[in-house]
């Protein structure tokens, strides 16, 4: 029976010890730490004194909103996979399968005006969207970069296997992610029957596996494509539009 | 989670819905729906868990524990709890965000507004990696300032809870 001014207050004071430090613990223990050799590349344009405006497609991370505008860049954030969730999307195709309205999709989501980014992290989200929105969605990064801009994907590879989890990246320094193990957000997580991304529960699943060749051509409209082993069955790739 | 009315600020409680500007100049707790703008320049909102607001909110400190569309201009604090949504940008000196918020728009972390004198006018090059919140820099518009060399937006602090 907390009164509303002591809420009021403590919510400007900032939060109580045990509760702070109840949920530090819980998220060390969770998190993964990772080198990121294309972090490591994208890294060099963050020393960059004009400040840069960036664009994270990954679930909100408060660590890479303070780790981006602790260097002077914008950071506008937008969790796409989150959205592609809205059970609102979901329509019947001409055989009454259902499927994602991938055009209403982009009408919602990454509303930008054209080269309006530096930089995009997209982390691991075409592995996870649902298959019908991705090509939209990299056509559409493609317009919102700058020419020269570059954009930072995760894939996984035939080794990680159909039950590899889905994380979430956060930048702890210039070559370093923690990994955190996503868990559903809220209940409606509802998609079309067969988008795997859908279930509540444990999160996302893995929806494909791209080989090097999917992804060339996934990036086919951009200028130069790089790509970074690494050992845990991902290859990072950084593209320049 | 009863919450009771406090002379020290103003409640909204969950049955009402206002539509129009809401301006005052005590602090404001939202736990119902608001459409339009609210403005409290000097003084603290918080949205309540059960709060929705269509507006776009200027205040000193804003905590979001509800659902806001809209833009949060913060003159000192922006603070998203876990149960918070947010469709808008937020423009703000300090912002933290606990794990399970959801936000979808720009954050653009703003210096804290310049203090007439300077402590030292020389020194302001090499804070470049400091991580304090407070590196008021002294005014740049001026071309020949040499001190006030266009120092990036530098005064972030997001905390993760």
């Amino acid at each position: 029976m907390a009164s509303v001014s002591h809420s009021f207050m403590k919510l400007f004071r900032g939060s109580s010890t045990d509760s702070a430090g109840g949920i530090k613990t819980t998220h060390s223990a969770q998190r993964l730490t990772r080198r990121s050799s294309g972090l490591a590349e994208l890294s060099r344009a963050f020393k960059s004194e004009e400040p840069l405006c960036i664009l994270d497609i990954g679930y909100t991370s408060a660590a890479n909103i303070r780790y981006l505008t602790e260097r002077g860049h914008k950071v506008y954030s937008e969790d796409l996979l989150e959205a592609s969730t809205d059970p609102a999307l979901v329509v019947n195709d001409e055989r009454g399968q259902p499927i994602l309205d991938s055009k209403r999709f982009l009408a919602e989501n990454l509303v930008f005006s054209a080269a309006q980014f530096d930089i995009v992290l997209c982390w691991n989200l075409a592995d996870y969207m649902d298959e019908s929105l991705v090509k939209p969605v990299v056509a559409r990064l493609w317009t919102t970069l700058k020419p020269g801009g570059m954009l930072l994907a995760f894939f996984h590879t035939q080794e990680a296997g159909p039950d590899a989890p889905c994380y979430r990246y956060h930048m702890v320094s210039s070559d370093t992610l923690e990994m955190q193990h996503i868990e559903a957000r809220r209940d409606q997580r509802k998609g079309p029957a067969r988008a795997g991304h859908t279930p509540a529960k444990s999160g996302f699943r893995l929806q494909r596996v791209f080989n090097n060749r999917h992804i060339e051509n996934l990036f086919r409209d951009f200028t130069s494509i790089k790509f970074f082993l690494t050992r845990d069955n991902v290859r990072e790739v950084l593209v320049v539009r | 989670m009863e919450t009771q009315k406090s002379a020290e600020f103003a409640h909204i409680g969950k049955s009402v819905i206002i539509k129009g500007e809401l301006s005052g100049s005590e602090d404001l707790y939202v736990d119902g729906v608001v459409e339009g703008t609210i403005q409290l320049q000097n003084n603290n909102l918080v949205i309540g868990p059960n709060g929705q607001v269509r507006a776009s909110v200027h205040a000193k400190g804003v905590a979001v524990q509800g659902k806001i569309e809209g833009n949060i201009r913060a003159t000192e604090r922006a603070e998203l709890r876990k149960s918070a949504a947010v469709v808008g940008d937020i423009f703000t000196q300090r912002i933290a965000i606990e794990e399970g918020a959801y936000f979808k728009g720009k954050v653009d972390i703003q210096r804290e507004a310049a203090k007439p004198l300077a402590v030292s006018p020389a020194k302001s090059e090499s804070h470049g990696e400091g991580k304090s919140a407070s590196t008021p820099v002294a005014t740049a518009s001026s071309a020949g300032g040499s001190a006030g060399i266009a120092t990036p937006v530098g005064s972030s602090t997001v905390v993760t809870k």
